[in-house]
């Protein structure tokens, strides 16, 4: 849905983040030491669980909270300890926040007020805003006559009429049920290119995540653990916690040792000795994710795979693909998604019970140390 | 207490309670609230009959008082007035939370806003109607104590009750209407019901809503102005006479220890109603 | 909820005892008034019901009429002197952690149990001739004179000699002393109408960029108004219903409309107006009440996410 390949930019980023922590009472870290940039024109993504930091994160770029140590410089200038009302930057809230004794034109004019622009202007400018979110026709209602979706669009529209230079969204399809919340991140992503303006969003989910920015952030325990594309998060997560986060895995627990430059040999349990692409050593995780692995009546010929002996436990259907559980005498067993359309066996259906090689390539298998 | 340690975190936009104008401001509100009270405490220690500079620290005063037997009268008989007024309050008021609570009639709402009269009517409306009542209907004067400070206490009985009302009412809310419905399919009677399984129910609330009732009656002015006479005088009356003659310590003394009075009571009175917010819809 | 007549021994057992008290000692003795205030007196302590305004219309008189009005006034004054001072000290509160919020509650609330005579009495220390603040305030001058002089100006004479201010038994007092008592009926309502604002409404206008003031009177009066009209009531109606706040600290000018309603039924000894005073008393008292609720209808919006 989204341009991963291109992630604009023209030069200096419009967010820097420089070492900022948040300690709370002289104890909770809820920030440590984050470092991050942001460029102009970005779709960029706070990915995290809960309590990981990235709300505080993005009350500080909004100015709720200020930073214990470090600095937020938007724009070239130094802005940490800035209030909240003179910064270039608007933010949608959670709950929408939506001004419940003004009207849905009173709302989206609010922030032009503040700005004392000449009421002509204000005129076009609100009726601009909120054909953008389509709301045009709804200028005069109040928002206790309106859902949740909508008053969601008045608040992105009070928010953009004032053409920040970056918009922070807090949560935005969390409140939203399944069908509006698909619709808004394609609404979400079709507004950002064309306001071109850059977006933070901050989220739990990482399918949103993933769908929708250009470049995400995904935090821990108040940390950022890789910042990076969408597909370079699937495809090369940095540590254990990144690659479980997004997306399905597999791990298998193994020690790792140097084995020349930019390759490890792991020896992992049921796997035996392999020598893969890596940089972690010790205690690692070798992972796979499941869409990767394949199934075979025979034992592969294929040097550069890995391949073990499964017992068929655990079958879910999917009509084009099947999710497998494989006992491989391990603690966990192996998921595996084998597609029902190019699988190498004669049959597609899988029996409790039954044995199967399964084997992934050397190429897809990550390393991955915390 | 965190209040003596130093916030480390700088102060958001929104942290108003840390701003040092709001925290003055607070803090000369407190000021003003408490001073005039705290120096009210402290001259009653005044060695001076005529109390206007500090010339020393004495109890005498307090003595004084306690030898005055017109006051320590008028002690007794509003203590008298306020706990048979305090039985009574919180009976009513337990009937009119638990009618209220639990049933639907006709004329519900109006009856909602005739219990609310007492507590919104101005005292002076209340206590000159109780007067005229009193004397037009004949009600006997000149009796024996403790029946002479009937009146009084009909009339206090009449304003506090709807107050315990609406604290018992608050503790109401939270009972589960199950547990009586049990008690009635085990065989109990719609009053043992009452008994054994609503009032334990309501024990926080009755205790909060008794102490209410305690010390309206014990503080009131203007009711009891208006029924008492000479012979039922009442502490606050008396000290209303005392203060129209003059300022003097021993004045100062009574007050203070209708304050501590009034204090012990009310700390009682608010652990109780934590004790009313705290338990759940089933304890006890 | 059930309908009483499923269990109607049981719902007359116990709505009948405090109906009978509120009835008995309450209604009637008001109804009683309600029927002197059309009568007329005819002798030292007999009337006679003749259905007549003479007695209400007396009370309308420029004299009685300025007194309520002057009951009125002083009860907006101090209405509108504790909404200001009330305001800053619940926000303060709002907005102060848990464990402080509670103690500076208590702390607000506790002058408030104590008796109101008390209350009123201490103030008298306060403000008299040689009282706290003329004490202090003549202090202040005598220090401010002696150190002028040390430094080489004057006499001891430049600011002082002190005049002490008239600050008892006068409406300044009156309405000095109804503000002390009220305080705690004000702070109360808005720190719970405070409490129940969404705190996100204030951010998003911080965030559109609306300053502090801006926000208050833009954001949080309109949607915490409901508390503030039931703040505003239950400070005003016993304000202007007050009786021992004017007796105390009053002077002969500054009576208020309770004062003259316990004349008259005790030295004037004239029930039947002091019943029709009394009443156009609780009729304004009623007013008020319908005023609130009506602003609290408009108004309810602040509950909407």
């Amino acid at each position: 849905m989204s341009d991963t390949a291109t992630a604009p930019s023209t030069g200096e980023p419009i967010i820097q983040i420089k070492n900022v922590s948040k300690i709370f009472g002289g104890t909770v870290k809820a920030v440590d030491e984050v470092n991050l940039e942001v460029q102009r024109g970005e779709f960029f993504a706070l990915l995290g669980p809960s309590g990981c930091g990235k709300t505080t994160l993005l009350r500080m770029l909004a100015g709720f909270e200020v930073p214990t140590h470090g600095q937020v410089i938007i724009d070239g200038h130094d802005m940490s300890t800035v209030a909240p009302n003179k910064r270039p930057i608007n933010m949608v809230f959670q709950s929408y926040a939506v001004f419940p004794h003004m009207s849905v034109e009173q709302n989206v004019a609010y922030g032009l007020k503040m700005d004392r622009r000449p009421a002509k202007e204000i005129r076009e400018r609100v009726a601009e805003a909120l054909d953008l979110v389509k709301l045009g026709h709804l200028g005069k209602r109040m928002p206790d006559e309106m859902s949740g979706g909508q008053r969601q669009r008045v608040a992105l529209a009070r928010a953009l009429v004032k053409r920040p230079s970056v918009l922070l969204l807090d949560e935005p399809l969390s409140a939203l049920d399944a069908k509006l919340r698909e619709a808004m991140q394609m609404e979400l992503v079709r507004l950002q290119k064309t306001v071109g303006i850059t977006f933070v969003i901050v989220t739990h989910d990482q399918s949103e995540a993933l769908s929708m920015a250009n470049r995400i952030a995904v935090m821990n325990a108040g940390t950022v653990q890789q910042v990076a594309p969408p597909t370079t998060l699937y495809e090369a997560p940095a540590n254990r916690f990144v690659a479980d986060f997004i997306g399905k895995i597999n791990m298998i627990e193994g020690d790792a040792v140097k084995a020349g430059e930019g390759e490890v040999t792991v020896t992992a349990p049921g796997i035996g000795e392999v020598t893969l692409a890596g940089t972690a050593t010790g205690k690692v995780a070798l992972a796979v994710r499941p869409e990767k692995i394949f199934v075979a009546d025979n034992e592969p010929a294929d040097p550069n795979v890995i391949k073990v002996k499964g017992k068929v436990g655990e079958v879910a259907y999917f009509g084009s693909y099947s999710n497998v559980f494989f006992d491989i005498g391990l603690a966990q067993p192996l998921q595996a998604d084998i597609s029902n359309v190019t699988t190498d066996v004669e049959e597609i259906t899988f029996t409790a019970g039954e044995e199967y090689w399964v084997y992934w390539r050397k190429a897809d298998t990550l390393v991955l140390g915390d | 207490m965190s209040i003596f340690k130093r916030n480390p975190d700088p102060i958001g936009p929104l942290d108003y309670s840390r701003r040092f104008s709001l925290r003055f401001t607070v803090g000369l509100t407190l000021f003003f609230l408490y001073a005039p009270i705290v120096g009210l405490i402290v001259f009653s220690f005044n060695d001076s009959r005529r109390n206007v500079v500090w010339r020393g620290f004495t109890t005498d005063y307090y003595v004084k008082l306690f030898n005055n037997d017109a006051l320590m009268l008028a002690f007794g008989n509003s203590l008298t007035i306020a706990l048979f007024t305090t039985l009574f309050s919180t009976v009513l008021g337990a009937l009119t939370a638990y009618v209220l609570w639990r049933y639907r009639f006709p004329g519900k709402a109006i009856y909602e806003g005739g219990m609310a009269l007492p507590i919104v009517i101005p005292e002076i409306c209340m206590g000159v109607a109780m007067m005229v009542f009193f004397a037009r209907i004949g009600w006997p004067s000149g009796m024996i104590w403790p029946f002479n400070l009937s009146a009084i206490t009909i009339a206090h009985i009449a304003f506090s009750f709807p107050f315990a009302a609406i604290v018992i009412r608050a503790r109401l809310e939270s009972f589960n209407p199950e547990l009586a419905e049990c008690a009635r399919d085990l065989g109990a009677s719609e009053f043992r019901v009452f008994r054994d399984v609503v009032v334990p129910h309501m024990k926080p609330g009755l205790i909060a809503g008794a102490l209410l009732a305690f010390t309206l009656s014990l503080d009131d002015f203007v009711i009891t102005f208006f029924t008492s006479g000479p012979d039922t005088v009442t502490f606050p009356v008396k000290i209303y006479s005392m203060v129209r003659f003059s300022v003097t310590p021993e004045v100062n003394a009574a007050s203070t220890v209708l304050i501590l009075l009034t204090l012990v009571v009310t700390a009682f009175a608010l652990r109780m109603q934590n004790r009313n917010n705290m338990l759940g819809s089933s304890g006890h | 909820m059930e309908n009483w007549k499923r269990s109607a021994q049981a719902f007359f057992s116990a709505f009948t005892p405090p109906t009978f008290w509120l009835v008995a000692f309450f209604i009637v003795p008001l109804s009683l008034i309600w029927l002197y205030s059309f009568s007329m007196k005819t002798g030292v302590t007999e009337i006679t019901l003749d259905w007549n305004l003479n007695q209400y219309a007396r009370a309308l008189e420029p004299l009685y009429l300025g007194i309520f009005w002057k009951s009125i006034l002083m009860a907006a004054a101090t209405t509108a002197i504790c909404l200001v001072v009330a305001f800053p000290v619940a926000i303060a509160i709002v907005f102060s952690k848990p464990t402080m919020r509670m103690w500076l509650l208590l702390l607000v609330i506790l002058p408030f149990w104590t008796n109101l005579l008390i209350r009123t009495y201490a103030l008298i220390a306060v403000l008299r001739t040689n009282g706290f603040i003329n004490g202090g305030l003549g202090w202040l001058v005598e220090k401010g004179d002696w150190l002028l002089s040390f430094v080489g100006l004057g006499d001891n004479t430049i600011i002082g000699p002190f005049e002490p201010l008239s600050l008892l038994y006068n409406n300044t007092a009156v309405i000095f002393g109804l503000v002390y008592v009220s305080l705690p009926f004000m702070v109360l309502p808005l720190y719970a109408a405070l409490d129940r604002l969404d705190r996100s409404y204030l951010e998003a206008s911080l965030d559109l960029g609306a300053g502090h003031f801006r926000t208050f009177f833009s954001i949080v009066v309109p949607l915490a108004l409901p508390g503030i009209a039931s703040g505003i009531v239950i400070t005003f109606i016993p304000a202007m219903g007050s009786y021992l706040t004017p007796d105390l600290l009053g002077g002969t000018d500054s009576q208020m409309i309770a004062n003259v309603i316990a004349d008259q039924f005790k030295q004037a000894n004239n029930w039947p107006f002091g019943a029709a005073l009394s009443f156009l008393l609780m009729y304004a008292t009623f007013f008020a009440l319908a005023v609130r609720a009506v602003l609290m209808r408009k108004e309810g919006r602040g509950d909407v996410k």
